[in-house]
């Protein structure tokens, strides 16, 4: 039996409309055989949780360029763990400074991509680690 | 020898490098440029019809671009203070960024606008805000620009409300508001309302420049976030004149003459790293708005026909790693921008990927526009690249292909039914996905990204906002609500409600509103409430 292709939901929260970065990422990541949901701009938090757990995806993709990381990536993982969420894997790309990586590592980001990282590197991370949910 | 003569001789006895010899927007450009190439004569003289050479007779030997760097972070005060600095170390300009809540229409305290008050810009939630931001700046001694557009409106009530404060008639009041909503659905996707009521409000603004403040820009037609969306560049020419056309169509429908608001329409347009393209882009944008705004309007004063542009160097080509090869890519799209005859000019920071600007890698940028302007020699004579076989063809190719573009959006119906059909934004998604896979596959070269890369550790020194912003900041809009007149207040935001309600000029109702301290939130949820919310289509 082969597996299920993985269900990425590829999410742009806050108030900018950056999203170059997010489309490229969820075009990639649906011609590398992914399912994608991408849910356009401008989500808060709390409509990025709701549309993970709907749409039953077992790994979130943040970008994020306004420099809100900080606030914004706790804030999804608190509202999928507040829907049961937890075990969903949240990873990220954007203007992230080196110096702000380990607490978003350490408040759960399985991984954060910055400027120059390559579609390919990005697909790579994914198959290896994102599994299908239970 | 006839050009193809000499292409067969080449193809024999010079064999070429393996590569693929585009622009970075991937357009083909031959071994050669001849004569033959450029049929014809439709160059003219600068200060002439159509002013493919420039807009002004005598250039930058009359009088150099204006100096403008773009400036915006943290509170009021703080972009004040760098005003005043940029101001000291001899910038001609203002350049305001406001940050993501004001962009957007919300106050500081609103839930939404949590984590992103005064990051990427000033925060401004009421008249108290604009105050301060302009404090000691006499507004009939500098032009402002305001980078702004859904919100544009309540901005721009609040900067004539701060000249009316400081005694200066409207009429010597100069300036931009950048104000084009069009390339917002397109490209930089700051809205409120959908397309139709938009467009009403840049309307609204256009007439009452015209009538009350005729020395402010009310649009600035801008390509530059069509193109940092990764456009190619024919496609930021073509959809940039498509949406000036659609926004001159409905101002001539609202009974409005050409000629008379025509001469305070500008642009703004991106430089990226191809100086050849960029160059004909520039030049072929201005002989291509001439000649549309005579043949389909009946313009007739020449600065409705003169195509005058702000211009930016392109932010998404400067890269995080090894960044100070920042300063050589911008100074290659600043003389770019320098030989296209640009009126104005923002040199990025090399810094910019990373944070927002530090005052150290401001000074350097704004130092590239000087070097250019004082030591390269490149100002000495007017449109040195014009006659150019190479720089000719390639203008005529970049106008042809973008009245391509442009025909084809007319027989979908216009601009505005274009974007709502999405035409314009999937047709920039799917460029920006062939130029990150030609990168990924080492096609096109980004040194130091894939090519020429060195193990670095990231650079020091970069400015950041304190957190603390934010709460300084809500709670100066909560004690602007509480003790304003209230009554006063809430009247002044019901002749907003009724002004959009009907089809009043929005713009009388709105000065009375922000001296009233009605917020930017507040007049916003007006809009909101009567033309409806806009929300992402999420193509793909």
């Amino acid at each position: 039996m082969t597996p299920r292709p993985l269900r990425i939901l590829v999410a742009k929260p806050g108030l900018d409309g950056h999203d170059r970065g997010a489309k490229i990422i969820a075009r990639a990541l649906r011609d590398a055989g992914f399912e994608v949901i991408y849910t356009g701009l401008h989500q808060t938090p709390a409509m990025i949780a709701e549309a993970a757990i709907q749409e039953d995806v077992d790994a979130v993709g943040l970008s994020i360029l306004s420099g809100a990381h900080l606030t914004l990536f706790p804030a999804v993982l608190r509202e999928l763990r507040e829907r049961g969420g937890g075990d969903i894997v949240v990873f990220g790309g954007g203007i992230v400074p080196d110096e702000d990586r380990p607490e978003l590592l350490a408040a759960g980001v399985a991984e954060i991509f910055t400027p120059g990282a390559s579609m390919q590197d990005i697909i790579a991370w994914v198959r290896g680690h994102v599994r299908p949910r239970a | 020898m006839t050009k193809r003569d000499w292409l067969e001789k080449r193809k024999r006895e010079a064999p070429e490098r393996p590569v693929r010899f585009s622009t970075v927007s991937d357009l083909e450009i031959d071994p050669l440029y001849t004569a033959e190439d450029v049929p014809g004569d439709r160059i003219g003289l600068p200060g002439e019809f159509p002013y493919t050479r420039g807009v002004h007779t005598g250039m930058y030997r009359s009088r150099l671009w204006t100096m403008r760097q773009f400036a915006g972070f943290g509170t009021a005060e703080d972009t004040n203070a760098r005003f005043h600095f940029l101001l000291r170390q001899g910038q001609t300009g203002l350049s305001t960024a406001f940050d993501m809540p004001t962009l957007m229409g919300y106050d500081a305290d609103h839930p939404r606008a949590l984590g992103e008050v005064g990051r990427e810009g000033v925060a401004v939630s009421s008249l108290v805000d604009m105050r301060a931001l302009f404090d000691g700046i006499h507004l009939d001694r500098v032009t402002t620009s305001m980078t702004v557009n859904c919100s544009a409106s309540v901005l721009l009530a609040m900067y004539f409300a701060i000249a009316e404060e400081q005694g200066v008639p409207l009429a010597k009041v100069g300036g931009t508001i950048q104000n084009d909503m069009l390339k917002e659905f397109i490209a930089q996707k700051e809205w409120i309302c959908p397309p139709d009521p938009s467009m009403r409000i840049v309307v609204d603004m256009i007439e009452h420049c015209a009538k009350e403040a005729p020395r402010w820009h009310p649009v600035s037609i801008s390509g530059y976030h069509i193109r940092e969306a990764g456009s190619t560049a024919v496609q930021e020419l073509a959809f940039t004149l498509a949406d000036g056309l659609a926004y001159v169509q409905a101002a001539v429908d609202r009974g409005l003459d050409v000629d008379r608001f025509g001469p305070r329409l500008s642009f703004f347009f991106n430089l990226h790293n191809d100086l050849l393209e960029e160059v004909a882009k520039l030049r072929a944008a201005r002989r291509l708005w001439a000649t549309l705004m005579r043949d389909r309007f009946g313009a007739k004063h020449p600065r409705t026909l003169q195509l005058r542009t702000h211009a930016q160097t392109a932010g998404a080509s400067l890269t995080a790693q090894q960044p100070l090869n920042n300063v050589v890519r911008v100074a290659i799209q600043a003389l770019a921008g320098v030989l296209g005859g640009v009126q104005s000019l923002h040199t990025n920071s090399l810094d910019e990927t990373l944070a927002l600007p530090s005052e150290s890698a401001v000074m350097v940028a704004l130092r590239t526009q000087q070097i250019l302007a004082e030591e390269s020699g490149v100002t000495n004579t007017v449109d040195p690249l014009g006659g150019s076989w190479a720089v000719e063809a390639l203008t005529d190719r970049m106008e042809r292909d973008a009245l391509a573009y442009i025909r084809h959006i007319d027989e979908l119906g216009g601009m505005v039914r274009a974007i709502e059909l999405g035409y314009p934004q999937k047709e920039i998604a799917e460029a920006a996905y062939v130029y990150q896979q030609q990168i990924d596959r080492g096609e096109k070269t980004v040194v130091g990204v894939n090519k020429y890369q060195v193990p670095e550790e990231r650079p020091p020194e970069l400015l950041k906002v304190p957190l603390e912003v934010e709460a300084r900041q809500a709670d100066r809009v909560r004690r602007v609500k509480r003790e304003r007149n209230g009554a006063a207040a809430r009247a002044a935001l019901a002749r907003v409600r009724a002004a959009a309600e009907g089809a009043e000029n929005l713009m009388p109702p709105l000065v009375d509103a922000v001296k009233a301290l009605c917020t930017v939130g507040e007049i916003s949820d007006v809009y909101r409430q009567v033309f409806g919310e806009y929300r992402d289509p999420a193509w793909l």
